[in-house]
């Protein structure tokens, strides 16, 4: 048994490495090939080799796949024109190689301001593609275990794919908190509370509603582990099939009804109480496993 | 322009589509060319008033989608776009209100593959996440010439950036993925083009334009406002 490795301490290129089987990470467009954003330099702002994306294949326990990852620590992992398209690109290839899955280690405050326009549309492009791959019965994972969070943009291209997988410490959801303060002041979201931001968008308050399947530690053997359980979950019979009138139509139903069950919740502590999880001051101070103890209970 | 003059110009007096608070929805029909057609019937759904796209707007417009694949296969759907953006309120976040909004997407996507042409047209106003999931999800978005397509003002980005509003401003005379606007939007794929005067006419012709790929990066190399992104995806594919 390796040491524990935090996923969040790794730069992208890391977590892929981490991830794959030893040795078998082939990158596509790596950094000597220098594909940066020409619209960083036109602005004079310090541009990566790399775009901010690292994409390639490899394998996991053997299994044939093709993953992603976004490197928080430059432009917080925002999707620019190149960025984008070395996604979409990654996906278009799936499509042609059909691997066992297509991994996407996440980590953006979605499209990047500095190239608006261009990332916007990508954002849609990625989507777009990534569902193409769904469609084809490939499945799409993202792993979610950065500082920066899945926000905005890639909130929307993760809430697209097949499963998502979260360390407690990750945050997923669609505005930052400062942006919701400065819209609307500091008594609808104070963003300087880390523990109020936690409850709202962390990883634990996402697996007990449900958007996230896997809850795990910040440990890249944990990650490893949940991917290939779920790899492990596509090939049995029954398994997830490409989206349908049928699932999509049980999906609107979930959503409907999470809007009348909770949608008046003040707090996700109150959510919490109403989902039947005895102890909700005691969430936050649970292990992974406990929260998936609780679910599996609630389930049961 | 008003969603009702918007749809009195597409579909004449007769048209079926009211408003539910944010949300118009509803169908319209169209006079086809040939005179020995029947008139088509197209599903109309989306949002007025700058709408801010929270989890119970994405969610009925995700419903009109989901109806009309399973009531009226084939049917077109045109989403009219007019939107602030996702909302930004605690509650939707708490919510996870990305789930709604890529829902909706999905519920687009599905309606596609599924035979449904699916026109976009921005009529107003149009920002970031809101259209992400509506208007960029079809097989083709358009706008109307005085529609405003951003993700943020130049102010803004300026002070996001910590670039001079002077700079941005030169530069986005040059490249258009600085600057809000539709004619930028049209240049980089985003925009497959403006309608302009016979609005019945221009809908009649999205309806029948057969493609179905997304070819909007190759569109944004053609028109020259987005030169790289097309040619990425081909390196990826033969890296």
């Amino acid at each position: 048994m390796n040491a524990h490795t935090s996923f969040a301490e790794l730069s992208a290129r890391q977590r892929v490495q981490a991830m794959v089987d030893v040795g078998t990470f082939k990158e596509f467009l790596g950094p000597s090939q220098r594909v940066v954003s020409p619209h960083l330099a036109a602005l004079g702002v310090p541009y990566a080799f790399d775009d901010g994306a690292v994409i390639g294949s490899g394998t996991l326990n053997a299994n044939a796949v093709l993953i992603a990852a976004q490197e928080g620590e430059f432009m917080g992992g925002g999707v620019g024109e190149v960025h984008g398209a070395k996604l979409t690109g990654l996906f278009r290839r799936a499509l042609r190689d059909r691997p066992a899955a297509v991994l996407v280690l996440a980590e953006s405050g979605g499209v990047r301001l500095h190239e608006a326009n261009a990332g916007l549309i990508a954002v849609s492009e990625v989507m777009r593609a990534l569902l193409d791959v769904r469609a084809a019965g490939i499945p799409v994972l993202m792993l979610i275990g950065g500082a920066n969070g899945c926000f905005g943009g890639m909130g929307l291209i993760a809430g697209c794919a097949d499963f998502v997988v979260m360390s407690d410490a990750a945050r997923m959801s669609m505005s930052g908190p400062e942006v919701i303060e400065s819209s609307h002041g500091v008594e609808e979201f104070d963003a300087r509370d880390r523990a109020l931001v936690w409850r709202t968008t962390g990883g634990k308050h996402r697996y007990l509603m449900g958007d996230c399947d896997r809850l795990v530690e910040d440990d890249v053997a944990a990650f490893r582990s949940a991917a290939l359980d779920l790899l492990g979950q596509c090939k049995q019979p029954g398994a997830k099939q490409p989206m349908t009138l049928e699932s999509l139509r049980q999906a609107h139903a979930r959503l409907q009804e999470r809007i009348e069950n909770v949608g008046d919740c003040k707090d996700a502590t109150d959510i919490w109480q109403r989902l039947g999880v005895a102890h909700p001051e005691r969430v936050g101070d649970m292990e992974a496993a406990e929260i998936q103890a609780l679910v599996a209970r609630e389930q049961a | 322009m008003n969603w009702n003059d918007l749809c009195l110009a597409l579909f004449g007096p007769a048209h079926g589509i009211v408003r539910d608070g944010d949300v118009i929805l509803g169908t319209g029909q169209i006079d086809p060319e040939g005179r020995h057609q029947e008139p088509l019937t197209v599903t109309v759904v989306g949002t007025t008033d700058h709408a801010p796209i929270g989890v119970e707007t994405a969610l009925a417009q995700a419903a009109v989608v989901l109806d009309t694949i399973e009531h009226h296969p084939g049917r077109p759907i045109l989403l009219l776009v007019d939107t602030q953006g996702q909302r930004l309120r605690h509650r939707d976040e708490l919510l996870c209100i990305n789930r709604y909004m890529a829902h909706l997407g999905c519920c687009v996507d599905l309606a596609r593959r599924r035979g449904h042409r699916v026109i976009g047209l921005v009529y107003d106003q149009a920002l970031s996440g809101g259209f992400i999931t509506s208007g960029l999800m079809a097989d083709a978005c358009y706008a109307l010439p005085e529609a405003e397509i951003r993700v943020m003002r130049l102010p803004a980005m300026s002070r996001v950036t910590k670039i001079s509003e002077d700079v941005l401003e030169q530069l986005s005379q040059s490249n258009p993925v600085f600057a809000p606007g539709v004619s930028n939007y049209v240049a980089m794929g985003g925009i497959e083009a403006i309608w302009r005067d016979d609005l019945r006419q221009c809908l009649r012709d999205a309806l029948q334009n057969p493609n179905v790929q997304d070819l909007r990066a190759e569109h944004g190399a053609a028109r020259g406002g987005r030169a790289l992104a097309a040619d990425i995806v081909q390196r990826v594919l033969a890296a």
